[in-house]
């Protein structure tokens, strides 16, 4: 066999950098440690899906990387600035780097479409009129909603709305779209072709994805990477390309095969 | 037409200015002064952005304060404010002051119980673009809350009809003073059925405009 021809391509360059991540709430009954120690790295371009159970710490550790939740320990680098040390403002600013979707869409119900994804554009001024209509036509074109513009949240569907907050999310140019279980309040059907629009924002404009997901198929359909989280702590970290090598009950789930890691 | 309606017709338009005059003071310093305690109250409560339980427990200690005062007693009570601020203690201008000292913390507390319909997902959607805490209470919490805050002004403007009939006590007019000094003190009965129709008709207006319009700014 040839030795030099397996050149690894330069991996990119990362994006996100989690460095031991600490949270936990005041509940009944002493604190509950939601993430415990997590350190995770997400390069550019990355599909990158974080999975378990319900409680297993996955939303938090999705909104620690764009400060909606402070760590009580830890940092988050993001483009090789760390969060917790910018200013408020500036930290409103980096926010515009950073789009986020929710599993409830939580659109302004009182806004149309076109004012609800014109609001990243109004509340960081800069743009005039002109530019905020044109980047917003730009947006719902790419989720496939050119002609919702007019109406309310309450008059489109559940696959519809998730693509408008996608729209939304996309106004001002992220380099990262976060994705809090974006698809748990949709049908199989409206399920796939809301992944089919985070594929495409990924592939056309290189915009780097991280899922949250109790959904083992979206995982499968969408990911490149995946996380497994339990208890607060990644327990396993896989390229989806090689599923079987999973050692952890979710990761053998992921990959269908049997829960047991067979004694050889 | 009863002799003693016709009698009493010039004072009723008259009162009606009045009562027109009182509410119009009182609503716009409870929507003025009232609307922005509320945000306050709503945003430095329990899990909100603002969050700071000393300062949200010492407006709601003063909102509750000021609200468990019996109207009459606040009117009388305030008498030398009202002189300083209005320089007369009668008149409706006049009585316009302890209305409006009466309805601005009844006006905070229905707003801040509307700001709490506004679902949390929201609001932190709205952090997450990088929006400002100006910027949430202007684009966000007023707009998701609009036909709420509407139907608040709409419950206030008819407690505060009311209310105006107890400002005839420091000489402030209105419709329910007309009543009270012709209806009841006189026994002109046909008076006093005229005055509550007239406000009844108003009642059943204020609340119907209200229901319209929140009606019309509701999406949801």
């Amino acid at each position: 066999m040839n030795k030099v021809t397996q050149i690894e391509p330069a991996l990119p360059p990362v994006l996100i950098r989690l460095e031991s991540l600490r949270k936990s709430f005041a509940a009944k009954g002493g604190d509950f440690h939601a993430v415990r120690d997590v350190t995770l790295q997400i390069r550019e371009g990355d599909i990158f899906g974080i999975i378990g159970r319900s409680g297993a710490g996955k939303s938090t550790l999705l909104r620690l990387i764009n400060l909606l939740e402070r760590p009580d320990a830890g940092s988050v680098w993001f483009a090789g600035r760390k969060l917790g040390a910018l200013s408020r403002s500036a930290l409103r600013e980096e926010r515009q780097s950073i789009g986020m979707i929710f599993q409830q869409f939580n659109l302004l119900a009182n806004a149309s479409v076109f004012d609800n994804v014109a609001f990243p554009l109004r509340i960081h001024g800069r743009h005039t009129r002109g530019e905020v209509t044109e980047r917003v036509r730009e947006c719902l074109a790419i989720v496939g909603l050119a002609d919702k513009a007019d109406s309310y949240p309450a008059q489109l569907s559940g696959g519809q709305k998730q693509r408008v907050a996608i729209a939304r999310a996309l106004a001002s140019r992220p380099s990262v779209l976060l994705c809090d279980e974006p698809t748990s309040a949709l049908d199989a059907e409206t399920t796939r072709s809301v992944l089919d629009v985070l594929a495409d924002i990924n592939r056309r404009f290189g915009v780097t994805i991280v899922i949250v997901t109790h959904e083992l198929p979206v995982v499968r359909a969408l990911c490149r990477h995946v996380a497994v989280m339990e208890e607060g702590r990644v327990v396993e970290l896989l390229p989806v390309h090689a599923l079987d090598t999973a050692n952890t009950t979710l990761g053998r789930e992921l990959a269908g095969l049997p829960a047991e890691v067979a004694n050889a | 037409m009863p002799e003693n309606i016709s009698a009493i017709l010039p004072e009723l338009w008259i009162s009606i200015g009045q009562t027109g005059l009182m509410l119009a003071l009182a609503l716009s310093s409870a929507v003025l002064i009232g609307g922005p305690l509320g945000v306050l109250l709503f945003l430095t409560g329990r899990g909100q952005s603002l969050e700071q339980p000393a300062a949200n427990a010492l407006l709601g200690w003063l909102v509750n304060t000021v609200r468990s005062f019996p109207f009459i007693i606040l009117l009388v009570a305030l008498v030398p404010f009202t002189r300083a601020i209005a320089g007369s203690s009668i008149g409706p201008v006049a009585a316009a002051v302890p209305l409006s000292i009466a309805a601005i913390p009844y006006f905070a507390r229905l707003v801040e119980q509307s700001l709490r319909e506004v679902p949390r997902g929201v609001i932190e959607a709205a952090h997450a673009m990088g929006a400002s805490e100006l910027q949430i209470v202007v684009r966000v919490l007023l707009r998701e809350a609009r036909s709420g805050l509407v139907l608040a002004l709409t419950v206030l403007a008819v407690s505060f009809l009311s209310y105006s009939a107890v400002a005839g006590v420091v000489g402030g007019g209105g419709i329910g003073d007309l009543a009270i000094r012709y209806g009841y003190y006189r026994f002109q009965t046909d008076v006093m059925v005229l005055t509550v129709a007239l406000l009844i008709v108003l009642v059943q207006a204020i609340q119907f405009a209200g229901n319209t319009l929140a009606r019309r700014l509701d999406k949801r």
